[in-house]
Parts: C-alpha cells; structure tokens; sequence
C-alpha cells in the first residue's frame, strides 16, 4: 500500500539531510525525512566510556547495532570478512537523528580555496583520482557562513593567516584556554607558526536558546548532556518539523529508490520500525545517507533502465572512498598539566596544510580532546610493554602529563578504494551489504608522515621532555569523515552528481551529503558537508519554484 | 516481507562446560576462573595501587561473556585451557599454581607463540577496559583505577547542576 505521496524523500537525518529537510520544508514543499536510527535524547547518554561513538569495544553509542547491519570489508591481500558495525574496521559514523552530528567533536572547519583545486595546485598524482572541484570556496563561501550563524560556531580564526576570505566572524567567542592550550600557543609562537581558536559546534555562551558548554570530560563520542553541541539534531530538524511540511520516520531502513520507465524516481520503499515493507512516492529523492551508505543505496535501486544501480552509468558510484590519515605525536611533560577542562581540543595551525615542499598538501594541526583512561592505554611508546607492572607505572605517571597533537591529511583518492554492493552478504532485511575494499595512496602516507613530524617538533618545543609519533597504515580509509563515493564534477563520464548535487541521469534524484566531495579538504568535513546541503538546497528550490526539475 | 537469510557477525558460541549452582559466574567455571585471576593479575599487578583482581576485572570479563562478548566464549573457553596446558607442558602444574614468577616467564614465552598470542591479546585488551574503563560494566570497582590516574569524580564537571537521572525509570544517581 503506498503512502500519501509528498514532493520530496530525504534519506537519512544527518548533517546533510537534516539542513536539507529544513530548506525544502521552510520553501513549501512537503517533506517526508527517513532516518534508520532513533532519536536519543540525554537520558541515553550516559557518557559510557566503552560505548560511544568514539570508543565502540562494547558497541556504537548510537548505531548501528551490531546484529542486524553487518558489512563485508577485503583487506589489501584479499581477505574478506563480514563484520559486525562496532567492530574496528567497519567504517562507521552513526545511525540516528543527527547522524555524526549528535555525538562529534564539533570542529567547524572550512576547506582552503585550494582544497577545491588540488588538481590545478598539484598536477596529476599517479595513481589518483586527484581533481578539481566544479565549484570553487567563493561559490560556498555565503553557505558557510549560513551554518555558522544557524548552527552555532564559536571561535576565532582572525590571528589565522591562511584562512580564506570571509564577509563575517564567528557568531560565538573561543572557550576560555585550558591548560594545554597555554602550554602549545607560545611554543608555535616560537616556532614561527600561527596558532589559534579552533571553530567548534559548540555553544561557549547560550545561543540559539540552548546553554553554554558546561566543560566537560567526555565530549567526542557522546551526545551533549546539556545540549551546548549544536547539530542537526538540535537545530534544523526541530526548524524543519515546526514548519508542519516535514515529517520525520525514525527507524525507517530505506531499502531502494524506485525509478520510472522514463527514467526518473518515483519515491523510495523501506522497511517501517515493524519491518514492514512501505512505499513512499514523491516527486524528488534526496540521498543524505553518508558515503558508504549512499553508494550502497544507490547500487541496490536496479530497475530495467538502470541495470547497474542509479548514477552508475560509468561505474563512479561507490568509487574513490576516502576519509581523513590522522597522525601525529605525543609527548610527555615534565609536570602533571591535566586540568579536566573538555572538550580538551582547543588550538590548532593551518601552517601545514599546503606549500609543503614536495608534498600535494598537508593537514591542520590541532591538540587532541580529552583521553580516557582506557583510550590512553594504547598510546604508549615503543618500549613500553603492552601490560604488566611496566605499562602500569607508565599510565599512573603519563596520564596526567600527555599532550596529544595530530591531524587529518588530506587524502589522495584512489578510483579502487570502493564501495560496492555485496553479492552474497545481506542485512537483517535481505538488503545487501557494504562491501568495502582497497588501500590508501602511498603518497597520502607520505604527507601524513612528514604531519606527524610537525606535530612532534611543536610538542618539543613545548618542552615535552618524552616524544613519540602516531603514523598511519596503508589500510582502507573512511570511517567518520568518510566521503568521495558519488563525486561531484561536469563531465558525467567521470563523476555522478553536477554542480548541483543533482545525479547526472536522473533530473529529479540528489545527493547531498559527503559523498559529494572531489577530495576531503586537510580539515574534518562536516562544516563542508553543511554549506554543500544549504548551497545545494537553494538551487534545488529555486527550480522547483521556477517549474520544476527536467 | 520477505525475510532471507541474515549472516550474523562472528562465531556463536555455547555454553558446554559445567557449572555447579551455586557458581559466582555467570560463565566460567570456578577453575577457569581461578586461571583468569591469575592472568589479570599478570596483566594489571596489584602495586601500591590496587590491580585487576581487587578491580573485578574477572566479574568484568564474566559480565560480558554473557553480554556483550557471548560471540567470543568458545575463544575463551579454548584459550584459557591451552595457557593452562602450556603451564603444565613447561612448568608442570597449572597456571594459577604457578609461582609468580614461573607465570611470568610462561607468558613472556606465550607472547611469542602465534598460536595462542592472539588469545592473549584479546584477553589483555579486555582486562584494561574492566579496569579502566566505567565501573558500571562490573569491573574498576571503587573507580580504582580513576583514583590511580588522579581523574576527579564526578566525571562529568556540573553533572549536580545538570542531574537526568530518571528515577521514574528506576535509574540511580550518580553519587
Ligand atoms: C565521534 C565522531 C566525531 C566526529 N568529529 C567531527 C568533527 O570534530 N568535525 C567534523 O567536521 N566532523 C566530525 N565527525 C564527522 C561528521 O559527523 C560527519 O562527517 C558527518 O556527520 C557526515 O555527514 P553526512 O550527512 O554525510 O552523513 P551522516 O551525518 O552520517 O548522516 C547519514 C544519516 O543517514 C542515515 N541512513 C543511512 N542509510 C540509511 C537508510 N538506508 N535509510 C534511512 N536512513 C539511513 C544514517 O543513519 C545517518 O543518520 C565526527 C563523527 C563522529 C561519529
Ligand atoms: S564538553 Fe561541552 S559541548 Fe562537549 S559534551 Fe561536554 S558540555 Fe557538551
């Protein structure tokens, strides 16, 4: 039995689709938001160190769960395993009302005008997928700064140099330093490097009717007990519903998007919180699911005229899959300098992120959030036994004294590090799964490499009398800053969405989420992802609004 | 609907041993847990700081088996008893019996074995969640850990100011 038809589907409540939902709703349209997790409210969030999103050995905070969405992943030698979705190498990000965005770290970056011509900046790199973007930083820019204002940043790029051009500061002021901030803000002063205020969803004085950051210890990971971390979830979902034009369907697991024999969508079918099958008609879809999940989606929506999944015309979808290489360093000081202030991130440096010679680009820099005391047990240096009475001594006197520095490396993407639909392996609702498969570029190991040495020098200078790096494997990269897999570009021979976010074949079917992305910028995506969901919205309603979409 | 066939991750396990009754586990048996203390004991020592037994890092480990881990009991089962076999095959008696030190030569010897290192590892990174993660999954008992590391309780700074503890649902406060 179909359902009422409306004018529009958004799959998945994330970062992208929740912005979405709320543009399209606030211009008129009806709207119906799918989303296959719940909506947690803070008497979920017991700040459960072994359940999180950050820290999963006991399962995700906030999905999937591990029953019923397993993937399948293929090694660099071959190897296949079918994993359950807290499990390391799952790739996930979150399964919920906000996606990512209930539970992140926050940090509200924007890309660097060259992030979006890395092909023109660094030539061809072999073995990449390395191009341009269709679109450049001016035409995000006024979308940038529309998530700053609506979903609350605070902080202060001013003292940045290499920050692109912007019309307007940031709606909120930095948090008051902790002590680690004033350890690392001389020691890159000394350095000759710039540092400043990281840009954070997070409220440092009420805004948008919600508290201030309370401080706490358990931030990334966990969802904000006193709603001072602004996502999707906390903003534009609660705007889009009070608009009446949008219906959010939690627990809703879209299982394909129907297409015509003229070649557009029709709407989607999913399976309601009963696990019974619906069909929900509508006049356009927009695919918000993530990257691995949108390419999933859209390689099972198979009809007569799309043989091998939607957009897939050239065999794009899925492709290019890539994350963030996070390295960098740790170092022991002298004294005890944990003072308990969270989030515990607070200052970073964009010295690094381009003009490193030899290099096709670097990553921001910044001190690393809180860590846990089980966190903390891995990051021992070479050396130190893994257990017994010599790891012991070396958490009883480290912990309190370890400044982490790292960060994101902006990757090279590789056209075989993949998504693609399992042939065997289905989920609890016969759908089948994610199958991910293939390695970082060797130069992406290359930059991130020569990142970890820039953190570790900051550190000394910092007087950490102990050092030692974090590098990064060759292994496949997605995870919470997964993106790439339905890349934006002019040519539909070698991408799968416009300008526009509007898949290539299909005039009335979008993408709008990290998939999106041609490379993932040094810095974390979801400010990026945000601006491309209300940039993409404004076009989206502007045809609407001028006939309709052909 | 048409339901297929689902492919559930990992190995089911069963539950094939024993227990008496009035058994304080809900999965080991008395004997494999006697091993387990003794291995966790290696693993987190009792110093001037309490270590992984006073912790309940065995009630941790058991906890989950019957929760969260139930996919890794057949692991457990098969590892304990292989350390327990080498402790016999190379020092003659089993690993709980052994001397301190004997135990400590037996896993340095362990940890070179391909075989049942990977057991080894396993059970190490679960004893350090028992005991430094959060006491409510049955291990850091007393936050022993957290008091070791100097971190402040309560955990979360303003946590009186912003209590959501429910007690219509039978939730207990945090202090
Ligand atoms: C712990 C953590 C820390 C992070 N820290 C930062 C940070 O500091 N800064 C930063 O920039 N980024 C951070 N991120 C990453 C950021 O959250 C993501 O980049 C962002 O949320 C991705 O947005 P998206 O719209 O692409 O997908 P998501 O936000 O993942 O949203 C996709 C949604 O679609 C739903 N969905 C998927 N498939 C289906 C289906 N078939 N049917 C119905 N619904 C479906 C999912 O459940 C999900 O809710 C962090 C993420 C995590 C988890
Ligand atoms: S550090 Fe601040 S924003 Fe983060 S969870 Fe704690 S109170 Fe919320």
């Amino acid at each position: 039995m179909a359902l009422t038809a409306v004018n529009a589907v958004v799959i998945g409540a994330g970062a992208g689709g929740g912005i979405v939902a709320k543009q399209l709703a606030e211009a008129g349209l009806s709207v119906v938001l799918l989303e296959r997790g719940k909506w947690y409210s803070p008497f979920d969030c017991r700040k459960d160190d072994l359940r999180n999103q950050r820290t999963s050995v006991l399962g995700n905070g906030f999905g999937p769960d591990d029953e019923r969405n397993p993937r399948v992943t293929v090694d660099l030698v071959g190897r296949e395993r079918i994993l359950g979705a807290s499990r390391p190498g799952y790739q996930n990000n979150a399964a919920c009302v906000g996606g990512g965005t209930l539970s992140y770290g926050a940090m509200a970056w924007r890309y660097m005008e060259k992030d979006f011509r890395m092909r023109s900046t660094y030539g061809h790199v072999p073995g990449s997928t390395l191009a341009d973007w269709p679109i450049s930083y001016q035409d995000l820019e006024p979308y940038y700064e529309k998530a700053e204002w609506e979903i609350g940043v605070s902080g202060d790029v001013s003292p940045d140099p290499f920050h692109a051009p912007r019309r307007k500061p940031l709606p909120m002021p930095p948090l008051p330093p902790n002590r680690e901030y004033e350890i690392l803000h001389p020691a890159a002063k000394r350095l000759g490097l710039h540092p400043f205020d990281i840009p954070m969803l997070r409220n440092s004085i009420p805004y948008n009717g919600r508290p201030a950051c309370m401080r706490c210890r358990w931030c990334v990971g966990f969802a904000c007990e006193v709603d001072a971390k602004c996502g999707t979830h906390n903003t534009v979902i609660p705007k889009a519903l009070a608009t009446k034009n949008c219906e959010l369907r939690t627990e809703c697991v879209v299982q394909e998007i129907r297409t015509n024999d003229h070649g557009r969508a029709t709407g989607v079918a999913y399976f309601d919180p009963d696990n019974h099958l619906q069909q929900q008609d509508a006049d356009l879809v927009v695919v918000s699911c993530g990257a691995i999940e949108s390419a999933r989606l859209l390689l099972n929506s198979k009809s007569r005229l799309f043989p091998t999944g939607l957009g897939n015309r050239h065999d794009w979808v899925g492709r290019n899959l890539q994350g963030h290489t996070y390295t960098g360093a740790f170092g022991l000081m002298p004294e005890p300098i944990f003072d308990d202030l969270g989030p515990g991130a607070g200052i970073a440096i964009c010295d690094y992120n381009h003009g490193n010679p030899g290099l096709a680009g670097g990553a921001m820099l910044a001190n690393e959030f809180i860590r846990l005391p089980y966190q903390f047990v891995s990051m021992v240096p070479a050396g130190v036994p893994r257990w017994g009475k010599a790891h012991k001594d070396f958490m009883r006197t480290a912990y309190q004294r370890s400044i982490a520095i790292q960060g994101p490396t902006q990757e090279m993407p590789v056209f075989d590090s993949r998504v693609q639909a399992d042939p065997v392996v289905k989920d609890f609702w016969g759908i089948p799964v994610a199958r991910l498969s293939g390695g970082r570029h060797p130069h992406t190991i290359e930059i991130s490499t020569a990142m970890a040495a820039k953190a570790e020098a900051w550190l000394r200078e910092a007087g950490a009398i102990q050092t030692w790096q974090r590098l990064s494997g060759p292994g496949l990269s997605a995870g919470q800053h997964q993106a790439g897999t339905c890349r934006m570009g002019d040519d539909p021979a070698t991408s799968v969405v416009n300008r526009h976010c509007q898949v290539h074949e299909i005039p009335n079917l979008f993408v709008i989420d990290a998939s999106v992305h041609v490379s993932n910028g040094g810095f974390n995506p979801v400010l990026t992802i945000m601006a491309i969901a209300y940039y993409a919205s404004d076009h989206l309603v502007r045809r609407w609004k001028g006939g309709g979409l052909a | 609907m048409q339901r297929r066939t689902f492919l559930a991750a990992g190995i089911a396990g069963a539950n094939v041993a024993c227990r008496s009754r009035t058994s304080r586990w809900r999965f080991f048996t008395d004997e494999e847990a006697r091993t387990v203390e003794a291995l966790c004991a290696q693993i987190i020592p009792e110093d001037q700081d309490a270590g992984a037994v006073t912790a309940g890092v065995v009630s941790f480990l058991d906890r989950q088996l019957s929760g969260f881990y139930k996919p890794l009991r057949e692991t457990y089962r098969r590892g304990i008893a292989e350390i327990d076999s080498k402790a016999i095959e190379f020092e003659g008696r089993q690993f709980a019996e052994l001397p301190l030190r004997s135990q400590l030569n037996l896993l340095q010897r362990i940890e070179k074995d391909p075989d049942i290192r990977p057991f080894f590892n396993l059970l190490t990174d679960h004893a350090m969640q028992g005991f430094y993660g959060d006491p409510r999954h049955g291990g850091n008992r007393d936050r022993v850990s957290w008091k070791m590391l100097g971190v402040p309780y309560p955990p979360v700074r303003g946590r009186l100011r912003y209590d959501f503890t429910d007690p219509a649902k039978g939730e207990k406060p945090w202090l």
